[in-house]
């Protein structure tokens, strides 16, 4: 079953195969975030993350809030991780859940001792971290250890004729050797939910992703639409690659789960993937940043992303890979481009031949190669709000 | 192989896309039908830009436009044969 391919990899205590090695300076809560943005200018070496929310939220929105901080610092391209909140109850939890990986963790507050005192005593544990990680040695992993996801975005009509069927060759070929796969952007599977309610492995699954896929449709859809979403869905980059419709999107979209393999789970917002090796479909928004935070929360450590015109997203903690089919994309955004697979639409690529050569940079990225995003710095981490705070 | 012009996913499809830049009316387009590399020829009536579809045939208001052999939506406004199809004669059914 296993394709025989290796790369060179961080094996973690939990033995999850990690191919960055970050010391993450995770805030807990908006107010912070300026804490942790000085510890990472103190010590050279770690990585700040911060984000919007972590006030006030209940409910289903404060369990995904814990999930996507737990689930950012258990990630195997984290090393280590330093956790900072206003107070020590909530810090505690996501340092609790870090910890269950058997990472560094170490959790400090604000409230009773100050931003100053927190940065020295946050800083001088972050240094600690960075000679933990700065010794970690890469070693011999297999290929289909790791877990790749998949989003695509500011999509074309390319997409579906290339870059998107790219993605689903190379799923078709590491999946069956025991790759954890995962797609979402439940809203822009509409006009093909049909085509992937077909894809789930069983009726219960099938049964699980239509109810997901109808409820975004009553509950967010439907309760909040003003018009017929024509400017958000396609989106404008969309229209003037030459997308239509929804229906037309969703089908290139499709294209991504290749033409074998079934899905085995569909997984909440950040859940992580409990069913063993396969292909997962994640209830996420179609939003590159927040779709991208959401499978890294869930422990993906390598994102493929197709685009037609040329979106420029790139994560934190996840190198994104970006494919494109576009000649004129091509042309005019190298720099944002890690695979050109534009030879497809000049019939001089067949797709098997564009999935090999994916395949090729991933095993590049997993070795340490700097994908484009990570090269020009984009690290967006956006994460995903449910509702309105209490 | 000649660097064809225009592609359709499938032998149902009623639109195709352009794939090379600068499409001018008038050319004659080399079509290959991605599905089987069976091919054809087919004069652009409108410039059209890269990514964006042509109709492979007459399409009346009404009619369901074919893409991937799937359905995309319904033509607003008559399109002729080698015109160009896009948001101003093509709606989607759903929201």
């Amino acid at each position: 079953m296993s394709t025989g391919k290796k790369i060179w990899a961080y094996r973690r205590e939990n033995g999850r195969v990690g191919i960055r090695n970050h010391v993450a300076i995770l805030p807990v809560d908006d107010i912070s975030n300026a804490a942790c943005v000085s510890v990472a200018a103190n010590i050279q070496g770690t990585l700040a993350l911060p984000h919007a929310y972590g006030r006030l939220q209940f409910g289903a929105d404060l369990d995904l809030h814990f999930r996507t901080m737990i689930g950012t610092g258990a990630n195997p391209n984290v090393a280590a991780c330093i956790v900072i909140g206003i107070e020590p109850g909530w810090t505690q939890k996501i340092v609790d859940g870090i910890a269950a990986t058997g990472k560094p963790v170490a959790g400090f507050w604000i409230e009773g001792n100050g931003d100053i005192a927190t940065i020295a005593a946050a800083s001088r544990k972050a240094k600690e971290f960075v000679h933990h990680a700065s010794e970690q040695v890469r070693v011999e992993c297999d290929l289909e250890e790791l877990w790749i996801a998949a989003k695509c975005g500011e999509s074309d009509t390319t997409t579906g004729l290339a870059s998107c069927p790219t993605v689903g060759n190379m799923y078709d070929k590491l999946v069956p050797a025991g790759l954890y796969g995962c797609f979402g952007e439940t809203s822009e599977l509409t006009g093909a939910e049909h085509l992937a309610a077909a894809r789930a492995a069983t009726p219960e699954i099938r049964e699980k992703f239509m109810r997901t896929w109808q409820a975004y449709q009553d509950e967010v859809i439907e309760a909040h639409k003003t018009s017929d979403l024509s400017d958000s869905q396609p989106t404008k980059g969309n229209i003037a690659g030459g997308l239509t419709t929804i229906e037309e999107k969703a089908l290139g979209n499709l294209e991504k789960i290749g033409k074998k393999v079934s899905f085995i789970d569909v997984l909440e917002p950040a859940e992580s993937p409990a069913r063993g090796p396969g292909l997962y479909f994640m209830d996420t928004s179609s939003a590159a940043a927040e779709c991208c935070t959401l499978q890294a929360a869930a422990g993906y450590v390598l994102h493929i992303f197709p685009t037609g015109q040329g979106n420029v997203i790139g994560n934190p903690i996840m190198p994104v890979i970006k494919l494109t089919g576009n000649p004129r994309t091509v042309r005019l955004m190298s720099e944002h481009v890690d695979v050109d697979v534009s030879g497809v639409v000049r019939r001089e690529m067949t797709i098997d031949q564009a999935g090999d050569a994916l395949i090729s940079m991933i095993m590049r990225t997993a070795n340490g190669r700097y994908t484009a995003a990570e090269a020009l710095g984009h690290q967006e981490f956006v994460m995903t709000k449910l509702y309105r705070s209490a | 192989m000649t660097i064809p012009q225009l592609l359709v996913h499938d032998p149902q499809d009623n639109v195709g896309v352009v794939v090379v830049e600068g499409l001018t009316a008038r050319t004659e387009m080399l079509c290959v039908v991605t599905h089987d590399n069976s091919d054809f020829r087919l004069v652009a009536q409108q410039d059209v830009p890269i990514g964006h579809k042509v109709a492979l045939r007459d399409l009346k208001a009404g009619d369901t436009v074919v893409k991937y052999g799937q359905d995309i939506g319904r033509i607003v406004a008559d399109v002729r044969q080698g015109e160009h199809v896009h948001v101003h004669n093509l709606k989607t059914k759903r929201w």
